[in-house]
């Protein structure tokens, strides 16, 4: 298997059957590197979703192959696979999908949580994220008591705080207004990112291109070119 | 697995709406099954009241009267001597029950039961509050039990005299007994002879014959030589038993109490099933989170499992308190109310709301096994 942090090949994906069949991602390739900060762009329908799914473990392509820091993702039992999202994906979901009857240190510590860590231990962990994120104290509210920004860093602390060397980012700005979105990504590009990780960002909002290495673009479920953004 | 299921607890007690909602179907199921099937238990024990109160060991009857203590059938007396003449027979004696009109002083009339204890031994007396129970062998002597039926017998006193079938008679004792009878008719404790004296009888007298066995060992035995007499011998539980399984299935007590505690856990599961399954839903995208995230299907299974189960017993804890504590207010107030809380009683309801913890966690694990991450990504 290559070893790149994500090595990705002929991956296809189709929903539907017989004529109703319609292809999201179709012999994509492609490979992202360790220190990289890669954006998919495109527009709505193009894939980007799909595709990220698939590199990350949560959707299982009807062709093709993914291999992460050269394992071969897709020949893993179920199991398997959601360890591997457990120990190798920190997720940053569009809604944030933050648990609003937890604390904002309990949210953050549920990756902990799930690797069955000790339960106050992972609440010293988590609160130690927060402060990464400028959110120390704000440990003990709840997340709906907290702007969409700050969401967005709880969010981000939640994604780093079991050390993952793959962060999943899906339209971390949609949410957010243009002077928000920017910190938050300058944040992850200064902050996050190292030469042990590899961030994947799928995202519409031009804004903030300039914080990408690289920007793959995607168009009815192909790559139809790569930007280079800044370098690392 | 310790710390998803303080998580489980945080996300179900946190969501104080909807666990108050659990919480009270739970519990109002619980308290209502529980009330049933005690007020049904209550009822047997007062169907059985004499055969406890007397407390005699074997109970020699006729084989076509087994379904209450006031629907016997006499036997000869010769079945008395048999009895007695049975190895392992310790001592065989009579006892009468029957029920008579008694007038009272207002020109009203009352009906009572009427206890007639063998003569030489009494066997069977109640324990006396007041008098002394040498004086059930005085002139026209009864002693009345004072139950919550007493007052109907205007709350009669030592020397209070009344009228039975033309007979004068006379209250020389105040007696208490374990368990209140269910007919709602005072009892009086008298002699044998004088409650077949003063009681139109029919030809035969005895109503039962008690027996004590020499040990436990020879009742097989008696039980045995009494069928060859043509007779039923049965040991104190068997004929409380047989009194409970007649009301059980063969009056509609046992069946309407079997449709109201059908109709409670009915109740109760569509509340919970309903609240626990909108609450899965509600949370369906953070389950969904969860497992994109990397939880195993095993482990929502867990927490919600975790939940309903949870859920259930404290349900449980509130139920059985409620009822308790209704049960115990409701004894002080109306002393007429029957109802007794068994382990029968709180094992079923424990069964019963296993039952709705598990349907109602069923419903939500099914929706949660299908729910896919990708959703969540999607949005």
């Amino acid at each position: 298997m290559p070893k790149g942090a994500i090595v990705a090949e002929k991956l296809t994906r189709w929903f539907g059957v017989g004529e109703a069949r319609t292809y999201a991602v179709k012999e994509v390739s492609f490979e992202a590197n360790w220190g990289e900060m890669l954006y998919i762009v495109g527009p709505s329908g193009s894939g980007k979703t799909t595709l990220l799914s698939m590199i990350s473990g949560i959707l299982r392509p009807n062709s093709g192959s993914v291999a992460v820091d050269g394992r071969d993702l897709w020949s893993l039992s179920d199991d398997e696979i959601a360890d591997f999202r457990l120990n190798t994906i920190g997720f940053v979901f569009q809604d944030y999908h933050l648990f609003p009857r937890l604390t904002t240190a309990e949210n953050v510590a549920i990756p902990l949580i799930l690797q069955k860590r000790n339960w106050s231990e992972a609440l010293s962990t988590a609160a130690q994220c927060l402060e990464i994120v400028g959110l120390g104290d704000k440990a003990q509210l709840p997340p709906t008591k907290l702007s969409g920004g700050e969401q967005q860093r709880v969010a981000i602390a939640r994604a780093i705080v079991h050390q993952p060397e793959i962060l999943v980012f899906d339209e971390p700005t949609a949410s957010l207004d243009g002077e928000t979105g920017r910190k938050i990504v300058s944040f992850v590009k200064t902050d996050i990112l190292s030469a042990k990780r590899c961030i994947i960002m799928v995202t519409h909002d031009s804004r903030i291109f300039e914080y990408s290495n690289r920007i793959m673009e995607m168009e009815d479920g192909r790559i139809t070119g790569f930007q280079q953004g800044q370098t690392v | 697995m310790k710390q998803i299921l303080i998580l489980a607890y945080k996300l179900l007690v946190n969501d104080k709406g909807k666990y108050t909602a659990l919480l009270v179907g739970t519990t109002f199921s619980v308290f209502l099954i529980v009330q049933m099937t005690s007020s049904f238990a209550g009822i047997l024990t007062k169907a059985s009241a004499t055969v406890i109160n007397i407390g005699a060991s074997i109970w020699v009857m006729d084989p076509a009267a087994t379904n209450s203590i006031l629907s016997n059938v006499p036997m000869p007396d010769y079945v008395l001597d048999a009895v007695r003449s049975i190895r392992g027979v310790k001592y065989a004696v009579p006892l009468y029950s029957g029920t008579a009109l008694v007038k009272l002083h207002d020109g009203t009339y009352q009906a009572v039961s009427v206890i007639g204890l063998d003569d030489s031994s009494l066997v069977g007396r109640p324990k006396l509050l007041e008098g002394d129970i040498d004086d059930i062998f005085a002139e026209n002597g009864f002693i009345v039990v004072k139950d919550e039926e007493f007052p109907k017998l205007e709350n009669p006193k030592l020397g209070t005299e009344f009228e039975l079938n033309d007979y004068r008679g006379v209250i020389v004792g105040i007696a208490t007994v374990p368990t209140g009878a269910l007919y709602g008719t005072p009892t009086l404790y008298t002699t044998y002879y004088r409650a077949i004296t003063y009681i139109p009888s029919m030809r035969f007298t005895i109503s039962y014959v008690l027996v004590q066995p020499k040990s436990d060992s020879d009742i097989p035995y008696i039980k045995q030589q009494v069928a060859r007499l043509g007779y039923l011998a049965l040991t104190n539980r068997e004929y409380q038993d047989a009194i409970s399984s007649y009301l059980e299935y063969k009056t509609s007590i046992g069946t309407n109490t079997l449709l109201m505690t059908v109709i409670s856990f009915l109740v109760g599961l569509s509340i919970c099933g309903q609240t626990f399954y909108t609450f899965i839903i509600e949370n369906l995208e953070h389950f969904g989170a969860l497992k994109a995230m990397g939880a195993k299907g095993r482990e929502l299974v867990y927490v919600i499992l975790f939940q309903a189960g949870f859920t259930a017993l404290v349900g449980y804890g509130l139920g059985i308190g409620l009822s308790t504590l209704l049960i115990t207010a409701a004894k002080l107030r109306l002393p007429e109310y029957s109802s007794r809380v068994t382990y029968t009683n709180l094992g079923l309801a424990f069964v019963m709301v296993l039952m709705i913890a598990s349907i109602s966690g069923y419903a939500g694990v099914r929706r949660v096994l299908k729910i896919e991450p990708f959703e969540i990504f999607r949005g």
